[in-house]
């Protein structure tokens, strides 16, 4: 009686027990996949709202190459060519864009179209130049207000106060879908025009230029002072106070929040040093600073890899300790240090707060062609994006922070690739 | 023109090289006896000894430059009496005109003077240059050559300058730290200069004073920053509401439960949540997270900010979870198996051995993770300069808009950087709290890391 009381007793806490194992289990489940959802909500917030910016809206224009309006000839020079009046050209069609315009109506058609349409109209005249004193139907971009309607991303329900295109512009949009004068097309601007302050002309082709300067920087500066320091903290460097400062100093500065690295840019690379502001080389050398100990630690380890054998074997036939480090463990260890400076310059890659510091966040609508020149990163480009007001560029700086994963993608590739190739286990 | 100069180095050592080869040659043959080293080393000397001193000349050209240049065009500048000047921008219209003529229509007649005088101490500035590249490389492979004997042990000062490159290389990251802790403390002095400590540290009022035109005094400014620590302290605690659980019943689901199969897969997912840019995570909180905030917030009757702590601290704590959650891991997995073995010989279960056992065994480890993802959540900058406010608000409220350190230095610093006016300078003073917090959170985590592991190893 007693006996199978006390049994079942055993066996309700056996069952709570397990039970209570099961739930803890589960919640350790649970916060597994809570995570990885929001990696893959994140992934899917981003390619929703940024794989529209690879489309770009273009408009049906008909335009008449009039000698006159144009005030050139048909064998005028190149150069001549060049200072066509295109703007007059334009008007005129934007004129005749619907029969019977009026006045009001034309300066609200007007802003359906791009600031860009003058260049693309003379961009075709050049290109053929026999079209003159004939009318010509040519595609140009639309604005972005018009692009952002026809996208979806912006309401048309709303009141009209609060609407980029009021209800005629609205009107005339309906007509132009209507009439097939206006489609999507993949938006090459995009890819090769850098910033500006019209969403539909804006690109990445600058910033990207900027990023890509920048790691350049990167990895001149801290590739050999990395593999430098490393070497001589692995192999050389007595055991004694100012070694182990060293490397308190490394693993502390890795734990430095990358803004102070930026205020360090600032206070001594711009202001002491003068260094021109803006610019990848600047940039580059803040954050090879601070990726320096990540790739430090890397490349530590893997010297640490390599056996001792091999060296003790070359000193053993003579060589210098100079000799056999740098003739025998370095070139084994190098995969292993190159894929931990891929690693840090990927890390370097993403990095925004620093370069804002240095000032990379100016506005800089041309393509950079060299080190010295003002640039835009990615990671700022984007930033500068998401802070704009402007609806057009929500878009696109989606579609920029696809472009920067893409790349960091391809570089831990790279990586994981170096490492499995050339990795020797010993 | 620096592409140029490398050009001249590279052309400068390769025949430094070949010339120091051929001259020990020489040198042994005249004199029958065989050199000490093996010619490559001699040659080596000789190239080391063209190349610095070309590296430091190279250098100091490329930093100082500019600058002694400009001072000597301002201090020549003739300025009109009563007329104001910005240094900055006078440059920059000297630059403007001196680099491209057709800007010179227009430009006051001292403008154009200052611009020629400009590109005519550019060009004499040019020609020095490479004529003293030159004149260092000859000297430097002049006094390498003299060594340039057989009796001479060329090895040994070869690996004795190797070592002197590597030393200086390890003493980089001493220097950055010195750079961070001067460039810190001189601008926070300045700081400190205008505004009392005492009202930076304890006072509640953040109104940075903006001087709008020249001249101004900077009086009227206050600045406390006391709801600026406020705001930075609640966002990291909702960062650390989020990320801790989650980081930590990761870690332990992924160390003593998952099979080695769900390691395999789920470890690199959670190491692409640590790898995306903070910006990403920016834009996340922007678009998806903060209108969500704000409509929770409206549906239970709290009218929250659209750029709300809550939002930020999020998000953050998304970021931060990977991080915890592979310290943690390295934790537990680095508690010895006889004490799980222990536990479990005595009839306990799973879960019992983990809350009674393993964690209190990894609770070092876990504080030590959990204080450097603190110092991480601090540093942050770009999630919340993206998603929480600009605006100083002392609050407790996480559906308030708040601001933090990180945050009014972006913003200190965006726009014109005049270094004459506290509210720049105040960047520098935040910056230092920023890293004094950091540094110190960070020398404690890493020495109850370090004592954790001696403990079990």
């Amino acid at each position: 009686m007693n006996n199978s009381v006390a049994k079942e007793k055993i066996v309700s806490l056996r069952k709570k027990r397990s039970l209570e194992d099961m739930r803890f289990k589960y919640y350790g489940f649970t916060a597994m996949c809570l995570s990885l959802a929001v990696l893959v909500f994140l992934l899917y917030t981003i390619f929703s709202k940024g794989y529209t910016a690879f489309q770009k809206t273009i408009v049906l224009l008909e335009v008449d190459y009039n000698q006159e309006v144009l005030k050139l000839t048909p064998d005028s020079s190149d150069e001549e060519m060049e200072k066509g009046k295109f703007f007059r050209v334009k008007k005129q069609a934007i004129e005749n864009f619907f029969p019977d315009l009026s006045k009001s109506d034309i300066k609200l058609i007007k802003k359906l179209f791009s600031i860009n349409v003058d260049n693309e109209i003379k961009d075709y005249f050049l290109e053929n130049p026999e079209v003159i004193n004939t009318k010509q139907q040519i595609w140009v971009t639309a604005h972005s207000d018009v692009d952002q309607l026809l996208k979806g991303n912006s309401r048309r329900d709303v009141p009209e106060d609060r609407r980029k295109l009021n209800d005629i512009q609205l009107s005339y949009v309906d007509q132009l879908v209507e009439e097939n004068r206006v489609k999507q097309v993949f938006n090459n601007f995009f890819f090769t025009k850098a910033d500006s302050r019209h969403p539909e002309i804006a690109g990445v082709a600058g910033s990207f230029m900027g990023s890509l300067f920048t790691l350049f920087t990167v990895f001149i500066l801290s590739f050999p002072i990395a593999i430098g320091a490393s070497v001589y903290l692995e192999e050389f460097a007595p055991k004694n106070r100012i070694t182990e400062l060293i490397e308190v100093n490394i693993s502390n500065l890795a734990a430095v929040p990358s803004i102070v690295f930026g205020l360090l840019g600032l206070g001594v690379l711009l202001n002491v040093f003068g260094l021109p502001r803006s610019t990848p080389l600047v940039g580059g050398s803040v954050l090879a600073l601070m990726t320096l100990p990540t790739i430090i630690i890397a490349c530590r380890a893997s010297l640490k890899a390599v056996p001792p054998s091999i060296k003790e074997g070359a000193l053993a036939v003579g060589a210098t300790k100079t000799q056999a480090v740098f003739h025998h463990v370095v070139p084994l260890a190098l995969p292993g240090t190159l894929t931990g400076t891929i690693i840090g310059l990927a890390q370097a890659l993403g990095e925004t707060a620093p370069l804002i510091m240095i000032g990379m966040i100016a506005f800089i609508p041309n393509i950079p062609t060299g080190l010295t020149e003002p640039s835009a990163a990615l990671p700022v480009q984007i930033y500068l994006w998401v802070e704009s007001a402007e609806r057009g560029f929500q878009e696109k700086s989606a579609a920029a922070i696809m472009v920067i994963l893409i790349f960091l993608f391809m570089m831990n590739a790279i990586a994981v690739f170096l490492r499995n190739r050339f990795e020797r286990k010993w | 023109m620096f592409f140029w100069s490398l050009v001249l180095i590279a052309v400068g050592i390769f025949s430094s090289f070949i010339y120091g080869r051929s001259r020990i040659k020489l040198n042994s043959k005249k004199q029958g006896t065989k050199s000490k080293s093996l010619p490559n080393y001699y040659a080596q000397y000789v190239l080391m000894w063209c190349l610095f001193p070309a590296l430091i000349v190279y250098f100091s050209w490329a930093i100082f430059q500019e600058q002694i240049i400009q001072n000597i065009v301002i201090s020549n500048f003739e300025f009109i009496e009563g007329a104001a000047y910005n240094e900055g921008l006078l440059l920059a219209e000297i630059r403007n005109v001196a680099n491209n003529p057709s800007f010179a229509d227009g430009k006051s007649v001292e403008i154009i003077n200052a611009a020629s005088q400009y590109s005519s101490l550019r060009q004499i500035s040019q020609i020095a240059f490479y004529l003293s590249i030159i004149i260092i490389m000859l000297l430097g492979a002049l006094y390498a050559s003299r060594k340039l004997k057989p009796e001479f042990h060329a090895q040994h000062a070869i690996e004795r300058y190797i070592q002197y490159i590597l030393i200086f290389c390890s003493s980089v990251a001493i220097f950055t730290t010195i750079g961070i802790v001067f460039s810190l403390i001189f601008e926070s002095l300045r700081f400190f200069a205008e505004v009392s400590i005492f009202e930076f540290l304890f006072s509640t009022e953040w109104y940075p004073f903006i001087p709008i035109r020249e001249g101004q005094t900077a009086a009227e400014g206050s600045f406390g920053a006391v709801p600026i620590f406020a705001g930075t302290f609640l966002v990291m605690v909702v960062a650390m509401c989020v990320a801790a659980p989650l980081g930590l019943l990761t870690a332990i689901y992924l160390a003593e439960y998952a099979s080695q199969r769900v390691r395999k897969i789920v470890k690199p997912l959670l190491e692409i949540l640590a790898g995306i840019p903070t910006i990403v995570y920016g834009f996340f909180a922007f678009v998806s997270v903060a209108p969500f905030v704000k409509a929770f917030g409206q549906s239970i009757g709290i009218d929250a900010s659209p750029t709300s702590a809550l939002a930020a601290g999020m998000v953050m704590g998304v970021m931060i979870i990977p991080f915890i959650s592979s310290l943690s891991d390295d934790v537990i997995n680095s508690v010895p198996q006889s004490l799980r073995e222990g536990s479990f010989g005595i009839g306990a279960n799973k879960a019992e051995t983990i809350k009674k056992v393993i964690l209190p065994a990894a609770l070092p480890g876990i504080v030590g993770a959990f204080l450097l993802a603190i110092s991480r959540a601090i540093g942050e900058t770009m999630i919340v300069v993206v998603a929480a406010g600009t605006a100083p608000n002392l609050t407790g409220n996480p559906f308030e808009n708040v601001t933090t350190v990180t945050v009014q230095i972006v913003v200190a610093l965006i726009g014109d950087q005049e270094f004459d006016n506290p509210r720049t300078l105040s960047a520098f003073a935040l910056g230092l709290v920023l890293f004094v917090i950091t540094l110190f959170l960070n020398i404690i985590a890493l020495q109850i890391v370090k004592r954790y592991r001696e403990r079990y190893e």
